[in-house]
């Protein structure tokens, strides 16, 4: 179950190339023509309005969707994505949006699901251990992990489910809104970490709506629009470049608030920048 | 508990948080208990009061009902539907349910009369014929319900009806075969007894192992920088343990003793709760039950989850039918009908499984039939016409769902799903 490819490969070479997916949910089509290339050691935030088709290409790539056309390629390799189980052994971990955890179910069973320590005799005191460094790492403020799933609040269980990503070594992690729930310290602690398995040379692809976390931490930013690809930017793009693909719009009130706050900047402050 | 958080020692990595109360006194431990039944926590508590409320009545009603003979009959009959019951815990734990493990009974020790006694096969291989056919039932309901998308309900109510029908087919017009009154197998149904010492032994066996593995576990914890439970603590329930367990055994020892029947019942109990607890496959379970999507995403293999859970159930309940075909010495034509279904069901219920999934515990089988089977018991000591008896099994499993329900609603204002 552990059939990894090469883990790890040399920074700036590629570990995820997408080229024309496409996925339709019955007359609907979630995403045409995809691109996107992800290198080791890089960071790309995928962005787009609602219904853009962001977590729909997230589930893609987890194996729970399977995609109508295009292929897949992973470390060099193409694959198919079949299932959640293989994707996971090729080693890309996933948030998802909704975090797919079991709430009857303790912190400790939550972070080995599917992938307990040695499975005929759980190692529970091995796992308990590995549970609480692993929290720390990400500086987790949860009570207990032996309480059911259930009784945690909404940013602990983003904690959880980001733990549970990191747990396999992957090569590739996708968070999709991993800091929607967090509150300042933990959202702080989730781009460190970012930045941090960059550092050790895997691939992150992270959505978020939060501009400014996207460009602390993005290498480059990925705009989809209506399930296309409407434009790559880097982190230097202004606020109205970024806005203005993503709403599909030159125009709007993003753009004119923007506007009006420029101008009056530049009454009070004399036109400085 | 030398550590001191505040002073240079490091902290336990579980002691970290100073929000959490950690109740490792006695008195905490007493608190503790009464916080997770007020949250809908329940556990044994309804078994609990349920066995002292039926013995109460029953006894004042009718003084043999507390007599040691008459309840190792009473275990006699607890092993037969509480096989059965533990096969409905494992489809009760993914939120399923298997309506037709009564009619499989039925089928299965029809198969044991038909192919043992009217075809002269090997009796071993007749059981194993009954087993293999319940193994193929239970295929068939996974079948169903994963690639057609067959709820079980449906699936196992289509069953019920056509393994009666099949049952009654190969009964023939006839309708009853009689089984051998020497053969080994219906003197394990109605005579086989543990020898006193060994039943004296045995029901040492759990305080130990208890002792053992706390002070195995509580090494491994302390050693990992975890907490551990004390160790006054364990003895003193390894220590109410095996007084039960002697006592009650003391007590069916002055009538005829623990009969091997229950005792394969008992074993069958451990393996489960061992298997739904400590390995992968049992925390795949409670997982798939909990949150099928989530569990998919994991990378469990969910159909091949839901397989084994119906395969396991209708297996057992073949079991089952052999084993009442045993205590019966006969097949025919009532084997798995009437209250089969319902009180393998209610069983399992009562000793705290959920019927929403998630939650539930190989033993709850094990307390929860010996409630239903002393009620049903106790009423055949009145007298009573099975019409009453209907009713009241019928009123007792009404209200295990219900207390099931409101504890279900009270775990999920209480943050504990």
């Amino acid at each position: 179950m552990t059939a990894k490819l090469p883990s790890a490969p040399d920074r700036g070479k590629s570990v995820l190339r997408l080229s024309g997916i496409s996925k339709n949910f019955g007359a609907v089509s979630a995403l045409t023509d995809i691109e996107l290339d992800v290198k080791a050691g890089e960071v790309v935030a995928l962005v787009g309005d609602n219904g853009a088709g962001k977590s729909t290409l997230v589930k893609v790539l987890a194996g729970v969707h399977q995609p109508s056309a295009g292929s897949i390629e992973f470390c060099g390799q193409a694959v198919t994505l079949d299932s959640p189980a293989k994707a996971l052994d090729l080693g890309i971990a996933t948030v998802f949006q909704d975090l797919a955890l079991c709430e009857n179910l303790d912190v400790v069973a939550n972070l080995f699901l599917g992938h307990e320590m040695s499975p005929w005799a759980l190692d529970e005191v091995a796992m308990e251990v590995r549970a609480w460094t692993l929290l720390r790492e990400l500086a987790a403020r949860i009570p207990s992990v032996r309480e059911p799933v259930a009784s945690l609040s909404g940013g602990q269980r983003q904690t959880v489910a980001i733990a549970r990503s990191l747990l396999l070594n992957p090569t590739l992690i996708m968070l999709d809104e991993p800091t929607a729930a967090l509150g300042v310290a933990q959202t702080a602690e989730v781009l460190n970490l970012i930045e941090r398995v960059r550092d050790r040379g895997l691939g992150v692809i992270i959505i978020s709506h939060n501009m400014e976390d996207v460009r602390a931490v993005a290498d480059r930013i990925v705009v989809l629009r209506l399930g296309r690809n409407n434009g790559v930017f880097t982190p230097e793009s202004s606020n109205q470049e970024l806005v203005s693909a993503i709403t599909g719009a030159t125009d709007n009130s993003v753009s004119r608030r923007h506007d009006r706050k420029a101008v009056h900047v530049q009454e009070t402050h004399g036109g400085a920048e | 508990m030398s550590q001191n958080p505040s002073g240079s020692v490091q902290p336990m990595l579980d002691r970290g948080d100073e929000r959490v109360r950690h109740d490792d006194s006695l008195a905490g431990m007493a608190k503790g208990f009464i916080d997770r039944v007020s949250a809908g926590d329940l556990g044994m508590l309804p078994v609990a009061v349920g066995l002292v409320v039926i013995s109460v009545v029953f006894s004042a009603l009718n003084p043999i009902f507390l007599a040691p003979n008459n309840l190792v009959n009473l275990l006699f009959d607890c092993a037969t539907v509480g096989v059965i019951s533990l096969g409905i815990i494992c489809v009760l734990v993914l939120g399923e349910i298997d309506l037709s493990v009564g009619s499989m009974s039925g089928l299965s020790s029809a198969m044991v009369g038909v192919l043992w006694v009217n075809m002269g096969l090997p009796i071993v291989g007749a059981i194993l014929a009954a087993l293999v056919a319940g193994a193929g039932v239970g295929l068939v309901y996974a079948t169903l319900y994963n690639r057609l998308g067959m709820p079980s309900f449906i699936a196992t109510l289509a069953g019920l009806l056509a393994l009666l029908g099949l049952q009654l087919y190969i009964l023939g017009p006839t309708g009853s075969i009689n089984l051998p009154y020497a053969s080994p197998l219906v003197r394990f149904g109605q005579i086989l007894i543990m020898p006193d010492w060994l039943s004296y032994g045995i029901a040492m066996m759990p305080g130990l192992i208890m002792i053992g593995k706390g002070v195995r576990r509580m090494r491994q914890r302390r050693a990992a920088n975890l907490s551990a439970q004390p160790l006054r603590a364990l003895i003193l329930k390894a220590l109410m343990l095996t007084v039960a367990l002697e006592v009650a055994v003391f007590y069916l020892n002055l009538g005829r003793g623990v009969p091997w029947m229950f005792a394969l019942f008992v074993a069958l109990a451990v393996v489960l709760n061992y298997a739904l607890t400590r390995t992968k496959w049992g925390r795949s379970m409670f997982a798939v039950g909990g949150n099928k999507e989530a569990a998919r995403r994991s990378g469990i293999n969910v159909r091949g989850i839901y397989t084994s859970a119906f395969v396991l159930c209708s297996t057992l309940a073949a079991l089952g039918g052999v084993l009442s075909a045993s205590r019966l010495a006969s097949s025919s034509q009532q084997a798995g009908t009437g209250d089969v279904n319902l009180n393998a069901i209610a069983a399992a219920v009562i000793g705290g499984t959920s019927l929403f999934g998630g939650r539930g515990s190989a033993y709850s089988a094990l307390l929860g039939i010996i409630v239903i089977q002393a009620i049903s018991n106790g009423l055949t000591l009145l007298n009573l016409s099975s019409s009453l008896r209907y009713m009241i099994t019928g009123g007792v499993l009404a209200i295990a769902v219900i207390v099931d329900s409101l504890a279900r609603r009270s775990r999920v204002s209480h943050g504990r799903a």
